[in-house]
């Protein structure tokens, strides 16, 4: 559908994706009415921090924002915050909001985000027991954050091992639980999770394995003071830190009857079932060009580069570059970043010694690049994201050999 | 405060106002300063607000640490001036500072 013709566009979110998505729409040249609405009270901004820097009260909420309040004045965007979408109206194409009132809207983006899981136990309406998704997540737990406390933390994803290292070094005693055998098994190999249970111990966080939290206990006063674990464990908690897992915000287009599937289905323009309607971001489950399948990306690069296709989409100008899915974590002094999707992978290849605390695990697929977690490691990861797009055939011997730089590696494989 | 300014591979130049103790990207990114992307907010994660620094003020950004540098080396026209503006912090040291941007960050 063209809709070139747009003159009404609405924005749903205020995360990186919808700020993305409306600086895409205005540096394109539209010039049409643009209303974002959002949830929280906070300038759209990112969430990387939260878990990090952010956490530690490294600098201030400003330097969160993507843009000053006075960008959105000047571009003529109507920013309506603190307020949530309740229903969207295709047939005559409007999107209720909270607080009463209609919004009208030759095109719509929802970009709005995901929700932390909860956890189904006793004990887990209690206070100092948190999740970590926003801004005001972070209000609530940094004041917490005293050392010599006891944080028990819930789930060993990214989030959680990331919020464990900032813990740490501000002198909590940091215990990880995770019902897996190893730390961040839904998302990377075996080897990358010994490195990091390995790293975590060392840096003195009681990581515990094939272990669930089975209920919280309280003070008098309501707040959380134990954690009982599957295994009878009774341990003191003075903060607990819920990290297993998100759930998309896709209700609104469920409702709406647009497809979804563990995500607002979306084709490679980020137009969803309904043409006039887009998804970006955390919510939307996308056809991953590079890996011959669709689904859900938690991503930076996944917001922004689904944002500017939304944007284009609309603006009717050729489709932006589908980039190789990439990600980061900071922990400690470690840098993980990560190009590709490693999932599906016949064969790892370390490159470098874990124990310098600078090396790379390459996944392979029938000889194929196709992911890389690299640890203070940029050369490994940037060689790595052209390797993955070229799809290019790699020997194993080559990948591990570190007398071979990677410019030379990829110069070969692009040769070849 | 420090003014600094941006010069985009066309040859247009922007002034901007920044704040001590806030980076030279964040000081592009508030402002709308095109040819800086900066994906990844500031993390040294992405390479995309690479700038060449004005030679008179090369002494006065600071050295490169280790991520940057191979960060760099990977990023597309790198020249000797080359740096990723999420490494650069704002003070007075930099009023007047030039920076150019690449064609692409990618």
């Amino acid at each position: 559908m063209d809709l070139t013709d747009a003159k009404r566009i609405v924005v749903l979110g205020g995360g990186q994706a919808a700020a993305q998505a409306i600086q895409s729409l205005r540096m394109g040249g539209y010039d049409g009415e643009l209303t974002l609405v959002g949830a929280e009270a906070a300038l759209p901004y990112q969430r990387p921090p939260l878990s990090k820097a952010y956490m530690k009260g490294e600098f201030a909420e400003e330097r969160l924002y993507f843009k000053p309040a006075a960008w959105y004045e000047d571009n003529n965007v109507d920013l309506v915050l603190s307020t949530r979408a309740t229903a969207i109206n295709r047939a005559d194409r409007t999107v209720e909001i909270e607080h009463g009132g209609k919004l009208d809207y030759d095109a719509l983006i929802i970009a709005t985000g995901s929700r932390p899981r909860n956890l189904p136990i006793e004990g887990a309406n209690l206070e100092h027991v948190y999740a970590l998704r926003d801004l005001a997540d972070v209000e609530r737990i940094r004041p917490q954050m005293v050392a010599g406390r006891s944080i028990v933390i819930v789930g060993a994803g990214y989030i959680g091992l990331e919020a464990a290292a900032v813990a740490q070094q501000m002198g909590l005693k940091a215990t990880v639980l995770e019902m897996a055998p190893r730390v961040l098994a839904r998302v990377t190999s075996p080897v990358m999770s010994e490195f990091y249970e390995n790293e975590h111990r060392r840096q003195g966080v009681d990581i515990r394995t094939e272990t669930s939290l089975s209920k919280l206990e309280g003070t008098e006063d309501g707040a959380v003071s134990k954690a009982v674990l599957s295994d009878g464990t009774i341990l003191d908690a003075d903060i607990v830190l819920v990290g297993i897992g998100i759930l998309p915000n896709e209700e609104l287009a469920k409702d709406a009857g647009i497809s979804c599937n563990n995500g607002i289905l979306v084709d490679r323009d980020a137009r969803t079932s309904d043409p006039r309607v887009f998804a970006a971001g955390d919510c939307a489950s996308r056809p991953l060009v590079h890996f011959g399948r669709s689904g859900r990306l938690e991503s930076v690069h996944n917001a922004i580069e689904q944002g500017k296709l939304a944007a284009a989409a609309i603006l009717g100008k050729s489709r932006p570059v589908e980039d190789c899915p990439w990600f980061w974590s900071d922990q400690y002094d470690l840098k993980l970043q990560i190009a590709g999707l490693s999932e599906g992978y016949d064969q790892i290849v370390v490159r470098g010694n874990p124990e310098d605390r600078k090396f790379a695990a390459f996944y392979l697929k029938n000889g194929t690049l196709i992911a890389v977690d690299a640890i203070n490691s940029p050369p490994e990861f940037l060689a790595s994201k052209k390797l993955i797009m070229s799809g290019a055939k790699i020997s194993a011997d080559i990948l591990a050999d570190t007398s071979i730089s990677m410019k030379e590696i990829a110069a070969k494989a692009s040769a070849a | 405060m420090a003014k600094i300014t941006y010069i985009d591979h066309d040859g247009t130049e922007r002034v901007v106002e920044a704040q001590n103790g806030e980076t030279v990207m964040e000081a592009a990114i508030k402002n709308s300063i095109p040819g800086i992307d900066a994906d990844c907010g500031g993390a040294c994660a992405c390479a995309t607000c690479h700038v060449y620094v004005d030679a008179a003020f090369m002494d006065k950004v600071g050295e490169q640490e280790e991520m940057e540098k191979s960060m760099l080396d990977f990023a597309e026209n790198v020249q000797e001036n080359s740096r990723l503006s999420c490494q650069i912090t704002v003070s007075d040291a930099l009023d007047g500072l030039k920076v150019t941007t690449p064609e692409s960050q990618h």
